[in-house]
């Protein structure tokens, strides 16, 4: 694996090398995403945008380690990445919060899966998220007692608290409506600066892309592949309205649409 | 007018006038005693074997037959539907035959408990395990093949894998599926118990069926009906107390209702 001349592993959190996936159809086999070669560097927030049917979920469930490249290499720091690990938790689509238990439990069912924890330094871990995303009276209510914000919110304590290297987010405000919404990356811009965590998101909102991203990487489909990366160079916190920021979605979408569909 | 009136005035009417019609209509002659008792008769059979202890010893010999082939039934139902779910060929095997066997009312088990097994207690067991364990198997299978792959997804990303996604993961998340699906063993453990005491005496207990059997033998048709009426009121007891506040607990704890 003497492939990782491109960046040192002190700064690339998730090198990704000629990544190739493929599934069986119905009518054939379908490549999904092909030879990606990209580097998530330590403590950056990297949005992955394109059209459905671009791979970028599926992208998404190999860093996640759910599914198994086909060709290529995913390493996280200088780990191979095979199998689903703590190191690098999910954010999902609708909020797959356990109905069985309540806030607390649900933010604690991570913890208690680190054996090198007391309970009570996992207590206070979760009520430490729990207050970190707002949620800190609410740790009793069972998660259909909670708005899909606040469901969200809870998925993304849980998803921190036990401290990944890596979290990954796979169009997790796709299912809220856009106040919701715009609140959410606020939150979110500000956990992001507060912890300096390692972010993927994943998504088909350009303008949350660009709000939300250090970079921006472009992908277009059939079969998925890197069409451009974007820097974000706009300070912090982003406004979803500000006009820069408009500017630099425009920038994208035109990239999206000049792809020529097939 | 009838809207002003509280909701159960109407069906206690409704009931007076019917029991009463029925009273009436057997005292007046017009049939006979002995195929046709009155609701009195029938009530007055009750109160009496109720103090002389025949009721309550036949209730407790059918009660005590249904638990534990319930449980037993339960109780191999469980990890076999899981097994099913969760390895393809044992479904393609156990998972169609148990498809079969449900459909097969389990009074035909019957004759086969009573040659293997003979005229004793483990024939009537045998009857009713038959009559849980299929559609336990069936309800625990669909469940766990149900439980939404995001929930198995998201355990497995915190690290949850083996006996703690089934256990913590897994498990819960079927639970309502495998309740009703215990509910229907239970119906159908309660029809086979009833067909085999009344198809046999089974020497090592008198139970309701035996009482329901014994009442046509004898010709006293106050003892069939009363009976009758014990057993749907023991089957709706078994409902109320036992799967409908755990279901509406459930239900309730999980925001499926309110």
């Amino acid at each position: 694996m003497g492939n990782r001349s491109e960046t040192s592993p002190a700064t690339a959190a998730l090198t990704l090398r000629n990544v190739t996936k493929r599934f069986d159809g119905a009518s054939g086999q379908v490549t999904a995403l092909e030879d990606i070669t990209l580097d998530v560097r330590e403590g950056e927030f990297l949005a992955i945008v394109g059209p459905s049917g671009c791979g970028k979920s599926t992208l998404l469930s190999l860093l996640a380690g759910l599914e198994q490249t086909n060709e290529g290499t995913i390493n996280l720091g200088d780990q191979p990445v095979e199998a689903p690990g703590r190191d690098r938790l999910v954010m999902f689509q609708q909020d797959a919060l356990f109905p069985w238990l309540n806030v607390l439990e649900n933010v604690l069912f991570g913890l208690r899966l680190k054996p090198d924890l007391t309970e009570a330094e996992r207590l206070e871990s979760a009520r430490y998220y729990l207050n970190l995303v707002g949620l800190g009276n609410k740790e009793k209510a069972r998660p259909h007692e909670l708005s899909g914000g606040m469901r969200q919110r809870v998925a993304l304590a849980r998803s921190l608290a036990p401290n990944p290297r890596v979290l990954l987010m796979d169009e997790p405000f796709s299912a809220l409506d856009a106040l919701t919404r715009e609140q959410l990356y606020g939150d979110i811009q500000e956990i992001f600066t507060k912890r300096k965590k390692t972010i993927v998101l994943v998504t088909h909102n350009i303008r949350e892309a660009v709000c939300l991203g250090d970079r921006v990487v472009l992908f277009s489909p059939n079969p998925g592949r890197v069409q451009q990366v974007f820097d974000v160079d706009l300070p912090r916190p982003r406004r979803l309205n500000d006009p820069s920021l408009a500017n630099l979605a425009a920038e994208v979408t035109a990239a999206l649409t000049s792809h020529p569909a097939k | 007018m009838a809207s002003k009136l509280p909701r159960p005035v109407i069906p206690t009417l409704v009931a007076i006038l019917l029991l009463g019609g029925w009273e009436w209509y057997v005292r007046s002659g017009r049939v006979s005693e002995v195929l046709f008792p009155a609701p009195s008769h029938v009530l007055q059979w009750f109160w009496d074997s109720l103090l002389s202890g025949e009721l309550l010893a036949a209730t407790w010999v059918t009660m005590r037959r249904l638990i534990i082939g319930f449980a037993i039934g339960a109780a191999l139902g469980v990890p076999l539907g899981a097994l099913c779910a969760r390895v393809r060929w044992v479904r393609d095997t156990l998972g169609v035959l148990a498809l079969g066997l449900q459909t097969l009312p389990s009074v035909c088990w019957v004759p086969l408990a009573l040659l293997w097994f003979g005229i004793r207690e483990e024939a009537v067991l045998f009857v009713v395990v038959m009559g849980t364990l299929w559609a336990v198997v069936l309800a625990v299978q669909e469940s766990v093949l149900n439980v939404p792959p995001l929930y198995l997804r998201a355990a497995q990303t915190m690290g949850s894998n083996g006996w703690h996604l089934w256990s913590r993961v897994i498990f819960p998340a079927a639970l309502p599926g495998v309740l009703s699906g215990m509910k229907q063993g239970w119906a159908f453990a309660w029809r086979s118990l009833m067909a085999a005491e009344i198809f046999v005496v089974i020497v090592t207990g008198f139970g309701l069926g035996s009482l329901l059997n014994a009442g046509r033998e004898l010709l006293r048709m106050d003892q069939v009906m009363g009976v009758m009426a014990v057993v749907m009121i023991v089957g709706l007891l078994a409902d109320l107390i036992f799967f409908s506040p755990i279901e509406t607990w459930l239900r309730r704890s999980r925001g499926l209702e309110r």
